[in-house]
């Protein structure tokens, strides 16, 4: 789960890295009174999307008027900002953060990211703030530290006092560094974070250590005992099917192909897909509906892959193990005669209770396309989706 | 022979009163497992299923002598009940929870390796299927029916992926030694190259198939391994070819967010140390196949 820039610096601030005072806003009129109610002479409005990349695609004005702090606002809100990360259809600005902007000396890069391979925190800096992680790396791969937590003990303070040195600080901006790193590390470490990336983190003229943008995402599996954290979720963020998907435990990414997918098993998820493409196919979606998929989840399953207009078949792929094949049968037949499904249906069933499964599909009297095997439903479903292409051409 | 393993292992069930403890542990009593006991902390001194119920692991294994240990636990307590079997001196445990949190499960591998390397607990999962040698015994909750003996390993990060080449492989005769679910998380208990040792090992198997995903270096460091060190022929694949970067695939591991954790690039470095790739995941049984034919001739002059 991602939050927005504002939360976590809110988030941050109570661990004791400083950010420079703001607040969020949502309409032009909250804006420009954050802004009196700030004081100062410059403000940064800051659009608020899951998303890298905001300054150059326009999501970041520096603003010398209460005027230019609404013009800024209304700008931005309430319209899809696109920049390099969101993809073509960019991300909806439904909030925007007013901060004071003082000039700053010098930028810096401050990382944190569960490494899997290592299977440590792994804390990232580097001198080079206010540029991508990945291009620091190809620029000047010498001028970045990195440090692993042994995860017995934690974050210690000599280590992030070797990183303050690093960066090349004095020693009253140490002091204020180490302090930055060892409070953000108790953040990522006390929220199940995955992912924390101060960049920048400036250094003011009058040493002063400051957190300027932050991205934070955390653990899925670790929501549960974060109620604070999961309080931030924002679901405008996220497709629209995917949030519905999330709703009902159902695992769903929608994505560009015609070939609606609904398997059980993240593995062989992917694998449907893949098998699809293998035909000559394109997906239109991942989805698992999990272990004990029952007939109103496969029901629900339906009706979120058929609510994509590029969908011109589907295919569903049950290998059940937990799951019974007969009861996945029974969602298929439900989700048929509740939802008026216009396209090709290929169904293909292994595992348990398969002779049953088979049997009410049979007896269904739907019209369903029936495959034994992965790789000659996937060919079913391509050639069902060509017979639609003809179809729609004739016509 | 079988890895892991077979009807002479005693089993005990955490979270055995649960209802998928329940379902599952009779599941494996019926596949021929040697299930001795169960814990649920309260239930101690109670029997359920006609097995004595502990609270605790230790008590469980003075009692049973028990060396392997399913935990069906929910995430919160999942890194907890592991780390209590590995006290209590369980070889292998086997986890089957979703969810557990990334950083419960750093703190279990680091809690795991306190232990001197020969009474080490193995963990497989968790997230996973589990472990089935067929006929003989399994640890996990996989569907034994579309599992026949033989001379082939499997390892699979994916549980109904692994069923899949199960099967096809049944349906051209080709059986399995052991079956491993390693799990979809993003940190595992064990890798592909902690059991491809064990399949290298096992007079019995011939062959082994590792099927991988998006996410992580594992595949590579295992390709790498094969390499250097594997005499048996090694089918590889990787899962993913269509899933767009930075997306969770369903699997919490299953996420491309660097370099080298894509499947294309994975199954390129597979390639490169000399495994043989199935050509797509509905050539797994054929692939395997092809490669036991291959591997014939050497076996008979050897």
């Amino acid at each position: 789960m991602d939050i927005h820039e504002y939360q976590a610096k809110e988030l941050l601030h109570k661990f004791g890295v400083a950010i420079q005072p703001g607040f969020m806003a949502s309409s032009a009129d909250q804006a420009v009174y954050v802004a009196t109610q700030l004081g100062g002479w410059h403000w940064a409005v800051k659009a608020q999307i899951h998303a890298g990349g905001r300054g150059k695609a326009g999501g970041v004005k520096l603003c010398k008027t209460y005027n230019e702090v609404r013009r800024a606002a209304e700008e931005m809100l309430n319209k899809r900002l696109v920049t390099v990360q969101t993809g073509p259809e960019g991300k909806p600005v439904q909030r925007i953060y007013v901060e004071v902007a003082d000039p700053f000396e010098t930028e810096l890069y401050l990382g944190f990211v569960l490494d899997r391979k290592a299977e440590r925190v792994r804390v990232i800096a580097s001198k080079h703030g206010g540029m991508e992680i990945e291009e620091i790396v190809a620029s000047d791969p010498n001028a970045i530290t990195q440090i692993l937590v042994e995860p017995a003990v934690g974050l210690q303070a000599f280590q992030a006092r070797e990183i303050a040195f690093e960066l090349g600080l004095n020693i009253k901006q140490v002091a204020r560094a180490v302090a930055t790193i060892l409070g953000a590390y108790r953040a990522f470490r006390d929220c199940d974070a995955t992912m924390l990336e101060i960049n920048p983190l400036v250094v003011t003229k009058d040493d002063r250590v400051i957190a300027l943008d932050a991205k934070m995402s955390f653990d899925d599996n670790a929501l549960f005992r974060r109620p604070l954290v999961s309080a931030m979720f924002d679901p405008a963020q996220s497709d629209p099917r995917e949030a519905q998907a999330a709703e009902h435990n159902l695992n769903y990414i929608g994505l560009e192909g015609e070939i609606g997918c609904i398997v059980n098993g993240a593995g062989l998820a992917m694998a449907t897909m893949d098998m699809i493409k293998h035909a000559g196919g394109q997906p239109a979606n991942f989805l698992d509906v999990g272990g004990g998929a029952s007939p109103e989840r496969v029901a629900t399953a339906f009706r979120l892959v058929l609510s994509d207009p590029n969908v011109k078949s589907v295919l569903v792929n049950i290998f059940a193990g937990i799951n019974r094949c007969d009861w996945v049968a029974e969602g298929v037949v439900k989700a048929c005669k509740e939802t008026n499904i216009n396209v090709p249906l290929i169904v293909r069933l292994a595992g348990t209770n398969v002779e049953a499964g088979r049997k009410i599909i049979a007896e269904s009297g739907i019209a369903i396309i029936s495959a034994d095997t992965l790789t000659e439903a996937a060919e079913k479903a391509v050639a069902a989706c060509g017979n639609v292409h003809k179809l729609t051409t004739t016509h | 022979m079988s890895i892991l393993i077979d009807e002479k292992t005693p089993i005990i069930v955490q979270g055995i009163t649960g209802e998928k403890g329940t379902f599952h542990a009779k599941e494996m009593i019926e596949c021929g497992s040697k299930v001795v006991g169960g814990v649920t902390p309260g239930k101690g001194g109670t029997t359920h299923l006609g097995l004595p119920v502990f609270n605790t692991v230790k008590d469980a294994v003075r009692a049973t002598g028990a060396e392997a240990s399913i935990t069906f636990v929910a995430p919160a307590f999942a890194a907890d009940a592991i780390m209590e079997a590995a006290d209590a001196g369980i070889r292998l445990v086997c986890s089957i929870t979703d969810g557990i949190p990334a950083q419960d499960m750093m703190r279990v591998k680091r809690y795991l390796m306190r232990y001197p390397k020969e009474r080490r607990t193995m963990l497989v999962g968790p997230n996973c299927a589990g472990i089935i040698s067929p006929g003989k015994s399994m640890l996990g909750i996989m569907p034994s029916n579309i599992y026949m003996r033989g001379n082939v390993g499997i390892i699979s990060r994916s549980g109904t992926l692994g069923y899949e080449a199960a099967s096809q492989m049944k349906a051209l005769g080709i059986g399995i030694t052991t079956s491993v679910g390693i799990g979809g998380d993003p940190i595992n208990g064990s890798s592909f190259a902690d059991h491809l040792v064990l399949f290298e090992q096992d007079p019995e198997t011939v062959a082994v198939l590792m099927i991988g995903e998006i996410g992580g270096a594992q595949e590579a460091e295992a390709a790498e391994w094969i390499q250097k060190n594997m005499t048996k022929p090694v089918v590889g694949f990787v899962a993913g070819l269509t899933a767009p970067k930075g997306r969770r695939m369903g699997h919490a591991g299953a996420i491309i967010s660097a370099v080298g954790d894509s499947a294309a690039e994975k199954t390129e470095i597979m390639r490169s140390f000399g495994l043989t790739v199935a050509p797509s995941p509905g050539e797994f049984g054929t692939t395997m196949a092809s490669v036991l034919e291959a591997a014939k001739p050497q076996r008979m002059s050897a």
